[in-house]
């Protein structure tokens, strides 16, 4: 064999390993979730909150924990939304230059690779300064800054994707640049807007050091905006952290509900944006 | 009467001059070619009259551009209603991302048309009530454009499908439908033929001979032959410098310059 054939097929290999490596990974994950958490996974585990006891093994489950992370990544996500969007549009070199966008880029950029924890200390230095106490809008708060990157950076690589000439066919029109991106650049970048959306969901509702500090925890379900409020990532630290084997167990069910929970979610955005494609240039 | 008219206009990108001091007046309602090799300032030329070479980076522009009268390149000119009046057709027809009919009818939309223009074409007279739009007359305005684009018959049982779904050949007459329906006066058209097949290109050239009576329209093209079936009146760009203008006939018949004859006879392409 040449050594040009022999190349190709070293990376063949290579590649195969790769791509073997993510679905091990992948498969583990779910395999060892399922595996030890399945067994602990009943009604009562999802509708209901922890009875007296329960972190010794008693009655009870962790609706207090899901609905409370359903109640912070649904706030965080419509409150980054508002503020991912507008920026990611207003990153097309139309609006603000190349040079501006650039620099906001490079910020979003390190804002992405800082650290949760650094959010979570963060925000509780402004929960202070404002007198919040741990609560969920606090988690919210730190939540909605964490995702805003996210969001932003995949909202803005979507957007940069749409071809160039179909903006400069839609401004040869005469439109405005308000009408360019609404009529156009939305439309176009829809399924890489409800992805980026998708990607800054599943870091928001998987992060628990963010919102140690700043959500709290606690057996009840929040009535308001100011009371702590529980979260999947921390019901799975706080009860793998307990010597009661059965609570460990628990911790796994809570990890298995989270990753069903992200799973749905990524489904129904992928349909959505599957929904809204179907008039995009390609 | 002619309604462009440009003078000593030189377009740079950075420090790469594209076009060099160019003076022209292009006459109204014909078939204008501009003609040349690659990278001669074509389609530079083209996208300069309705300002479009403004969404380039470091791009200047010197001289003056007018059109009926007004100078396009000052400050206070509003580009939106520069561009409604001088139409664009691109190379490579992208349709916007939306059905067929809304291809059509977001143009009118956007400019507030209430298509009385087409309805009357079509209906001897009777044309939509001001600022009311109702939906039969947009339907009308919508295959009024489509048929003069020579695509109705192809389309009208399938218009809400996605744009993208047609033919590259289809996609192009119906940007020309999309241009038309912002009831232009001049229409650019940038290579417009060049990525269709034969029978496509052969269809869209006979639109523009159609469409001539109504609009000017200046065509981008490096196909000789094509300029030749064509075009009324021959501009001939080479290496950023008008060489020459005129008439077609004259053009084809009696070239001056020397590059335009070794052009028109096929030794510099």
């Amino acid at each position: 064999m040449n050594r040009r054939k022999l190349e190709e097929n070293i990376f063949k290999a290579l590649m195969a390993v790769s791509l073997g490596l993510v679905f091990l990974a992948l498969a583990g994950i779910v395999l060892i979730v399922l595996v030890k958490g399945l067994s602990s996974l009943s009604w009562s585990m999802i509708f209901e909150t922890p009875k007296g006891g329960y972190y010794l093994g008693g009655e009870g489950g962790i609706a207090n924990a899901i609905v409370g992370s359903l109640y912070l990544v649904a706030g965080a996500t419509l409150l980054a939304l508002m503020v991912s969007l507008p920026v990611a549009l207003a990153l097309q070199k139309e609006y603000l230059g190349k040079k501006f966008a650039d620099v906001t880029r490079l910020m979003l950029d390190i804002l992405w690779g800082t650290p949760s924890i650094v959010y979570g200390a963060f925000g509780f230095v402004i929960m202070v300064w404002l007198g919040l106490r741990a609560s969920l809008l606090g988690g919210i708060i730190v939540l909605t800054l964490l995702m805003i990157p996210i969001m932003t950076r995949a909202m803005d690589e979507a957007v940069r994707l749409v071809p160039f000439e179909l903006k400069e066919m839609a401004y040869a029109m005469g439109t405005t640049r308000y009408e360019t991106t609404l009529a156009v650049v939305l439309r176009q970048a829809f399924p890489g807007i409800c992805t980026g959306i998708i990607l800054a969901i599943g870091r928001g509702i998987g992060d628990a050091a963010s919102i140690l500090f700043t959500a709290g925890y606690t057996d009840e379900i929040p009535r308001s905006l100011f009371d702590p409020v529980a979260s999947l990532p921390l019901a799975v630290f706080f009860q793998s952290g307990t010597p009661v084997p059965e609570v460990q167990a628990r911790a796994y069910t809570a990890a298995l509900i989270l990753l069903f929970i992200v799973l749905v979610i990524n489904i129904v955005a992928r349909l959505l944006g599957w929904r809204f494609s179907k008039n995009i240039v390609r | 009467m002619s309604r462009i008219e440009i003078s000593q206009l030189s377009v740079s990108f950075g420090r790469n001059q594209v076009l060099k001091n160019i003076s022209l007046s292009i006459p109204d309602r014909q078939i204008i070619c501009i003609i040349g090799p690659s990278g001669c300032g074509k389609t530079t030329l083209l996208k300069s009259l309705n300002r479009l070479l403004d969404l380039n980076e470091d791009v200047s522009v010197t001289g003056d551009v007018r059109v009926d009268g007004l100078s396009i390149y000052e400050n206070r000119v509003d580009v939106t209603a520069l561009r409604k009046k001088v139409g664009f057709l691109p190379q490579r027809p992208y349709p916007l991302p939306m059905s067929i009919y809304d291809n059509v009818a977001f143009g009118p939309r956007i400019h507030g048309l209430d298509g009385s223009n087409a309805l009357t074409q079509t209906q001897g007279g009777r044309g939509a009530e001001k600022g009311k739009v109702s939906r039969k007359d947009k339907d009308r305005v919508v295959e009024h454009y489509l048929t003069l684009a020579g695509l109705w018959d192809e389309v009208k049982d399938r218009l809400h499908e996605p744009a993208a779904k047609l033919s590259i050949g289809q996609q192009q007459r119906l940007a020309l439908a999309r241009v038309l329906s912002i009831e232009p006066e001049v229409i650019l058209a940038d290579e417009a033929t060049s990525a269709l097949d034969p029978i496509s290109a052969r269809l869209v050239e006979n639109q523009f001979r159609l469409l001539k009576k109504d609009y000017t329209i200046i065509l981008v093209t490096h196909i000789l032959r094509q300029a030749r079936r064509l075009g009324d009146y021959i501009v001939f760009l080479y290496m950023g410098d008008l060489i020459e203008h005129k008439p077609a006939a004259e053009f084809f018949g009696e070239p001056e310059d020397e590059k335009t004859k070794a052009y028109v006879n096929g030794d510099i392409s």
